[in-house]
């Protein structure tokens, strides 16, 4: 359905580089990345409301590249709703109809349609100023899905949503992406949402993609450090290989129990994947070292043990519990210990 | 502190306060049915209505570029805006009349079509369109960058053209800030003198009749003019106090 060749685009300042990325029709598409990735630029490029520099973008199999706005039928709801302030909720959500003719049927079915869907009925007379952000969105969304655009774009949609409302509309999303063949694609913080609404996605880094594919794999087999670190593999090193095991630090050795490829690479492990224990329990598939307690860092709902053993330091959740029951504190002795199959060679 | 203001407001209030009691009721209705007096006010109101007209006319497309667009030379082309500001008012004249008199091919041009601008009501508008233009692009640049280019993002996306988009959602949005800067315009033009008596002292704008009952009678007859050109002035200045207001929210 979309698919980017090589884009990049042509800002004052950042620029999307060597994008490439292909969706498929009637996907639910997910983009993430940290604050200032350029997840929103690439949203605006597919728009057409950024200039490009060079590159394709293919909108079911049409080249769109030099297509105005207008031109490509793409919709696009942002974070912060940008309802049209000067206009009722019904003159917004018919806005697009003044460019798209279609009969007075088909309209009223339509208008029908999204505004039992989103519950939008007891708002329509109202203007956009006193309205919440959960019902702004759900009339951002009715705008934008007035014209059955073959894409929608969705900047962020739930963030700046009160959690009960977030939940109410990403099942309202899941509803709309189900019911309607148009293809989503939202760029999103919250791991938990693009698992949920996602069938694929992509990792964006400082104006590049550094992985694309199933969600699974973004989360479970991250191709490249950042995507790692991005996803919660806090543990990150390098290591040399030999058969099946790992030497990290030049020290430590962990038996992968499967061939790695090659003779050095990285290695991750999730810090949920690493229990700490003041005692020294044995176990067989189990990797154990001893180390030293370098640092608590409160994370709010939970505490990073930061654990030294070497050379290396090894990041581990704890809970709140667990903290005083293992009566950690900094320069205490812990074991710490995890199992073959939490290590992921990247 | 409390005192420094009294004295400032003082400074500004006594003077006009004076200005407008000091000639007598009869006087002022006598100067209404002075045709002279009558003419150059109806002048004044005209060519800084023009000046005002064409300002928003070839002044909004640039305001909005420089509102939305970043390109190389934009603080040059900003500060080019605001030289008619800082440039003395005779010289903004002079400079004027050395382009279209006849020793500059601009001045050449305009004679074959026929165009006077030296002593003419043309030459008025010329002249005050030139100190007028920077604070109608002033208000109009402001007023477009307070709308979110992502609000015309979305109309486009919706379908809207560029001007469609410009219409329907930008003006409605910018109108007061553009009839703003229409009124700051018009205001600055209704009080020009020194460009426009370099460039045409005949016809005569209600400025220049003020400084020519003032020299050929002195200061009471130059006051009952003055009074009607302030009451002209204050009903553009109320106008804009009003628009700027700011709006009250309902909740």
């Amino acid at each position: 359905m979309i698919r980017i060749e090589n884009l990049e685009t042509r800002l004052s300042g950042f620029n999307l580089h060597s994008i490439n990325l292909s969706i498929e029709a009637g996907e639910f598409f997910i983009l993430m990345g940290p604050t200032g990735a350029g997840k929103t630029v690439l949203l605006e490029a597919i728009a057409g409301l950024v200039p490009v520099r060079s590159g394709r973008i293919l909108i079911g199999g049409k080249d769109v590249t030099r297509l105005p706005p207008e031109k490509r039928g793409i919709g696009i709801v942002y974070q912060d709703y940008v309802l049209f302030p000067h206009m009722t909720v019904m003159e917004n959500i018919r806005y697009g109809l003044h460019f798209h003719r279609l009969g007075a049927e088909e309209t009223e079915k339509r208008l029908k349609g999204l505004i039992g869907e989103l519950e939008l009925m007891h708002l329509v007379d109202r203007i956009p100023l006193n309205l919440s952000g959960g019902e702004l969105q759900r009339v951002a969304l009715a705008r934008a899905l007035m014209v059955k655009p073959a894409v929608l774009l969705l900047d962020e949609p739930l963030s700046a949503l009160d959690p009960n409302f977030r939940e109410d509309i990403r099942h309202g999303l899941e509803r709309i992406h189900r019911s309607t063949n148009t293809t989503f694609l939202m760029v999103t913080h919250d791991f938990a949402e693009a698992l949920s609404l996602g069938s694929r996605g992509a990792v964006m880094n400082n104006g590049r993609i550094e992985q694309a594919g199933r969600m699974e794999d973004i989360f479970q087999r991250p191709g490249t450090p950042f995507v790692a670190d991005f996803v919660g593999m806090k543990n990150i090193f390098e290591a040399q290989f030999s058969g099946s095991r790992a030497v990290i630090g030049g020290m430590l050795e962990i038996d992968m129990g499967r061939q790695a490829q090659g003779d050095h690479g990285l290695i991750a492990i999730r810090p949920d994947d690493i229990t700490i224990a003041r005692e020294k329990i044995l176990s067989n598939n189990k990797h154990l070292f001893k180390g030293t307690v370098a640092a608590i860092i409160d994370q709010g709902f939970y505490y990073e043990a930061h654990v030294q053993v070497g050379k290396i330091t090894f990041k581990a959740l704890v809970s709140k519990r667990s903290l005083f029951e293992l009566r950690l504190f900094d320069g205490a002795e812990v074991f710490l210990s995890f199992e073959a199959n939490s290590i992921h060679a990247l | 502190m409390v005192w420094c203001g009294l004295v400032v407001m003082a400074f500004i209030v006594i003077p006009l306060v004076e200005l407008m009691t000091a000639p007598s009721l009869s006087g002022l209705k006598e100067t209404l049915n002075d045709n002279e007096v009558m003419r150059s006010i109806w002048l004044s109101i005209y060519t800084a209505g023009w000046a005002a007209l064409a300002s928003f006319i070839l002044g909004t497309p640039l305001a909005y570029l420089l509102a939305r667009k970043d390109f190389r030379g934009k603080r040059l082309v900003e500060g080019i805006i605001d030289l008619p500001i800082v440039i003395p008012h005779p010289v903004v004249g002079i400079a004027i009349l050395g382009v279209v008199g006849k020793n500059h091919w601009i001045g050449r041009e305009l004679a074959e079509l026929g165009i006077r601008v030296m002593g003419s009501v043309t030459g008025i508008i010329v002249v005050l369109i030139f100190v007028g233009l920077p604070f109608y692009l002033h208000a109009a640049k402001e007023g477009f960058e307070n709308i979110s280019p992502r609000l015309e993002g979305v109309s486009r996306s919706l379908g809207a053209s560029m001007p469609g988009t410009f219409f329907r959602i930008t003006f409605p949005l910018a109108w007061r800030s553009m009839l703003v800067g229409i009124i700051m315009c018009a205001a600055r033009a209704i009080s020009e003198f020194g460009a426009v008596v370099v460039v045409a002292y005949h016809p005569m704008i209600a400025p220049v009749l003020i400084y020519e009952r003032f020299e050929g009678y002195g200061l009471k007859y130059s006051q009952p003019v003055a009074v009607w050109l302030v009451l002209v002035c204050l009903i553009l200045f109320f106008v804009l106090r009003f628009l700027t207001l700011p709006k009250k929210k309902k909740t």
